[in-house]
């Protein structure tokens, strides 16, 4: 069984989707359901310790050889994302079943959980991936388990934003649809590894560079980068508050992981570095991006909406680990990914309790909130925290690594703005601080009770995780530093 | 004389394309669509691509000017005419957005290998495999049946997950809480005559047509896809002429739920069944002693997967659309 | 490259940017809709012209034939157009339940909405 790890992470969600149906009782679905997420999980587990002992996994489906066939190829880059994508999605379904209770209507839970399912498939899949269309199949499984589970949302601008993000999305698929094709009429494969092998010989024509344009801003598109992020806001504020949960730690650390995988791997950093302006870009986008983001989201009276602008902003500092175009500023980057991937699934588990018990997560409606829910608004500080980047939480460890970084080229000012952007998030997670610990309790506070035990668990293994890995660091360090060695040293 | 055909093909299409721009009247943008569908159909049998263009026939003209026509009794027929000031940027935007984007592909263009050549990199590397060995690995003449069910296979088993979400998300979003159906019945078409023998001596030749698309796939175009769409096409009709509540007679709602769910698993149960024989997922080689039986037998079993999950999530699709516009239809 | 090709993929180009315009342009959810898969369409055409090889023919293997036209694409088109079709349907779907919530699948009305709620 042990060699077909990397097949069965993706296979068992995808299998488990469909015997959901069959199941049609909505308990027994989401039993099944977080069953299969922890199965997946421990796979995704193994497959990682696999990959750190015995170096990189490669996968023929079908029994067919690359290029011919589809390579499943797993290595430090993505082993650690698939655990991440596994370990989130089954905390956060263990959280579901109560959490959607009020959100959503009791005959359309069963088909909740079968999207649910297929949407980790899919980005498992994307993850797992060697084979450049394969990416774009498996792309838009989770791309519309994703639209489905938004338009969920109670609100009716859920389906709004679902529609904007059906939009959106859509065209970024395509775009990453042309992406591939233009590469593959100059190379004749889809195989990752054969692209990186072929493409040497032709990057110095117009098609690739097209093709390398169209892929980033498809993959951008995706990945909410400022200032293609304009789905993302009401995506995040009007999904189901679990759904949030789930998207914001995972979702857009997908579409940087392709990214990541086409710059440095698929295209090599010659290339993409040296005939594209890459690094320009990201450089000047990754910071207007923290700036802009980081500001609107101080002015937010949803907490859920002040979140998803911190996650645009967020997206701009891995942005920037990646013009830096360094080990250490793509380590610092990778590590960010998965310590955003820890705080955001922490954050928005706290918000999806307040939500649970208020209905809302309105900061004016929050006055004194922390002396009824306790135990949730200490989870919301502590990923608070660790969002600003305090020290001992993850989120210190990996703003370490990009100040470093930034000062290893000698970017001073980008060093500073780094800061700044903190200073920010100081600023808009002070304001929830402020209201919910220090102001008195008001008539407009609803008088509610600390969230049930099935949020608080999985929340507070989320905070527990975020002080675990900012203090004992060299799990997350060393992998990022591995994969960031590879990336330099690899197939080039 | 191709060439000539070619040019007047893509002319015809860009015309079809500037009329959707201009029109308004959504009934006839749907139509015009259809066309375009069906003109990209003829180009792809052009292009020697005939599976591509039975599907995108049966797909762009069918399946989604059908969907697209249910969607506007819905919604209303007219685009709304006058579009407030402020919203006037909008053209002057997407034009700029457009031409760059435009421009930046025809600047790729350029170093392109010309069209039509046998010695341009897609024709050299990888596919020759396909062409010389398909023959002796895996047994059949339809190359791109041995492709797409076999050695990549596993991509097609991602598309029949696709067809499942979209079921799904349809289920999820449209099926009406109330279970049991309208009785009252707007004008049906069953009151014509000729509409109801020609068509109720169509449906068995449909079906009949739609397991020979199934089981051909192997020795021309066609396959599991195509023969879904045409079964879903015969159920379609018959629901059209005599109502859903007929149709739902005929097909149970639940039961097509399951065997929709039930194509995915018989995909994904072959793939299993090979890694329990020893060999990788989808790995077609392990079903039988003898390979080439055990392609044909693993291409047999996915093509049918995916018929039945097309086939049924199509009805869904429809059947959940039909039942919430009749439902529309009460209410006002 | 001669004539016929050069025309072929700029016009489909054309096709392709007319379809991305209507995505964008269009107020009408229902018209966006179609406007995308005009887009998608015209990138099918693209890849399918990209494995044309002339004067050859369907690759479903014959004895005396030798030239066929690349199956690769293809498939991964028949794959796309059914991505394509998934993706339609899901949309129409949300636009009726739009059009159920709000009354109106025009874009600016659904903002005028929003902004009074």
């Amino acid at each position: 069984m042990i060699v077909h790890l990397s097949v069965l992470q993706v296979i068992i969600p995808l299998i488990a989707a469909p015997i959901c149906l069959l199941l049609r009782k909505s308990e027994l679905a989401w039993a099944f359901a977080t069953l299969v997420a922890f199965m997946t999980l421990a796979v995704s587990v193994a497959l990682l310790s696999q990959v750190m002992q015995s170096g990189p996994v490669s996968y023929e489906l079908g029994g067919w050889e690359a290029p011919w066939g589809i390579e499943y190829r797993v290595d430090m880059l993505n082993a650690p994302l698939l655990v991440l994508i596994s370990a989130i999605s089954a905390l956060a379904l263990l959280a579901s079943r109560t959490s959607i209770e009020n959100e959503i209507p009791e005959n359309r839970h069963t088909f909740f959980y079968i999207a649910w399912l297929l949407c980790m498939a899919g980005l498992l899949g994307i993850t797992a991936t060697g084979d450049a269309f394969n990416v774009f199949v498996f792309l838009e499984i989770s791309s519309l388990a994703t639209y489905t589970l938004i338009a969920l949302g109670k609100d009716r601008r859920a389906l709004w934003a679902s529609f904007q993000y059906l939009v959106a999305g859509t065209i970024g698929a395509t775009f990453i649809l042309i992406g591939i094709g233009l590469m593959y009429v100059m190379t004749g494969t889809l195989n990752m590894a054969d692209l990186a092998q072929r493409l040497p010989d032709v990057e110095n024509t117009k098609t690739v560079f097209t093709a390398f344009a169209f892929l980033i801003v498809g993959v951008c598109m995706k990945l909410a980068l400022f200032p293609l992020h304009l789905w993302l806001p009401n995506a995040y504020t009007f999904a189901p508050s679990i759904v949030t949960t789930f998207l914001a730690a995972t979702a857009t650390k997908v579409a940087v992981y392709v990214m990541i995988r086409f710059i440095f791997d698929v295209f090599g950093f010659e290339f993409s570095f040296t005939h594209f302006p890459l690094q320009e870009v990201l450089l000047t986008l990754g910071i207007a991006g923290i700036f802009v983001a980081s500001v609107v989201a101080i002015y937010q009276d949803n907490l859920k909406r002040m979140l998803a602008y911190s996650s645009v902003a967020q997206v701009g500092y891995i942005m920037l680990g990646i013009s830096f175009a360094s080990q250490t500023g793509i380590m610092a980057t990778l590590l960010h990914m998965l310590n955003h991937g820890l705080m955001k699934g922490a954050l928005f588990l706290a918000l999806a309790a307040v939500v649970y018990r208020m209905g809302i997560a309105q900061l004016s409606q929050m006055h004194g909130i922390a002396s009824r829910m306790p135990l949730t608004m200490a989870a919301f500080l502590i990923g608070g925290l660790s969002l600003i980047g305090v020290p001992l939480t993850v989120g210190f460890i990996s703003k370490w690594y990009l100040v470093s970084a930034a000062l290893e080229n000698g970017w001073w000012p980008v060093a500073a703005a780094i800061l700044l952007g903190s200073l920010l998030s100081v600023v808009y997670i002070w304001r929830v601080i402020e209201v919910a610990y220090f102001k008195p309790v008001s008539e407009s506070t609803p008088d509610v009770k600390e969230a049930p035990a099935a949020l608080l668990i999985p929340m507070w293994i989320l905070v527990l995780a975020n002080l675990y890995f900012g203090i004992e660091t060299s799990l997350t360090v060393g992998v990022s530093q591995m994969a960031a060695a590879d990336l330099f040293g690899g197939l080039r | 004389m191709e060439s000539f055909v070619h040019v007047v093909i893509i002319l015809m299409l860009v015309t079809t394309a500037i009329a959707i721009v201009r029109v308004k009247d959504l009934f006839a943008v749907t139509m015009l669509a259809g066309i375009y569908g069906l003109l990209s159909a003829s180009f792809f049998v052009l292009m020697d691509a005939h599976d591509v263009a039975f599907t995108e026939a049966a797909v762009g003209a069918g399946i989604s000017t059908l969907l697209v026509l249910t969607t506007l009794s819905m919604t209303g027929r007219f685009e709304k005419a006058s579009v407030k000031p402020q919203a006037d940027y909008r053209p002057v935007l997407a034009l700029v957005l457009v031409t760059v984007t435009g421009a930046l592909l025809i600047y790729g263009t350029q170093d392109m290998p010309g069209f039509g050549t046998a010695d341009a990199p897609v024709q050299t590397h990888v596919v020759p495999r396909y062409l010389n060995d398909s023959a002796t690995e895996i047994g059949i003449p339809n190359v791109v049946a041995s492709i797409l069910a076999s050695y990549r296979g596993y991509d097609t088993f991602g598309e029949v997950v696709v067809i499942f979400t979209a079921g799904i998300g349809v289920l999820a979003m449209v099926m009406s809480n109330a279970t049991k159906m309208p009785v009252v019945q707007t004008a049906l078409m069953s009151d014509h005559v000729v509409l109801r023998i020609v068509s109720k001596m169509l449906i068995p030749l449909i079906m009949l047509f739609a397991l020979y698309v199934q089981f051909h796939g192997e020795y021309g175009p066609g396959g599991g896809f195509q023969a879904g769409v045409i079964f879903a096409s015969a159920f379609i009709l018959y629901a059209m002429l005599f109502g859903l509540t007929a149709a739902r007679n005929v097909v149970n709602h639940t039961l097509v739920q399951l065997l929709s769910a039930l194509g995915v698993l018989l995909y994904g149960s072959v793939g299993v069944v090979a890694m329990i024989n020893g060999g990788n997922f989808l790995d077609y080689n392990f079903l039988s002693d003898d390979p080439v039986a055990g392609q044909m037998l693993g291409i047999l079993l996915v093509e049918l997967g995916v018929g039945i999950t097309v086939a049924s999530v199509m009805i869904i699709i429809f059947f959940t659309f039909t039942a919430r516009s009749q439902k529309e239809g009460e209410a006002d | 490259m001669e004539f016929l090709g050069l025309f072929n993929y700029w016009v489909v180009i054309v096709l392709m940017m007319i379809g991305f315009y209507i995505v964008i342009c269009s107020n009408n959810l229902i018209k966006k809709l179609i406007g995308l898969t005009i887009f998608q369409t015209s990138v099918f055409i693209m890849y399918i012209s990209m494995g044309k090889i002339t004067g050859g023919t369907a690759p479903v293997l014959a004895d005396g034939i030798t030239l066929y036209s690349n199956p690769l694409t293809h498939v991964l088109i028949l794959t796309a157009i059914v991505v394509g079709i998934a993706t339609t349907a899901l949309g129409l779907a949300i636009v009726v339940r739009i059009h159920e919530s709000y009354g109106t699948v025009e874009e600016d009305d659904i903002h005028a909405k929003d902004k009074q709620a």
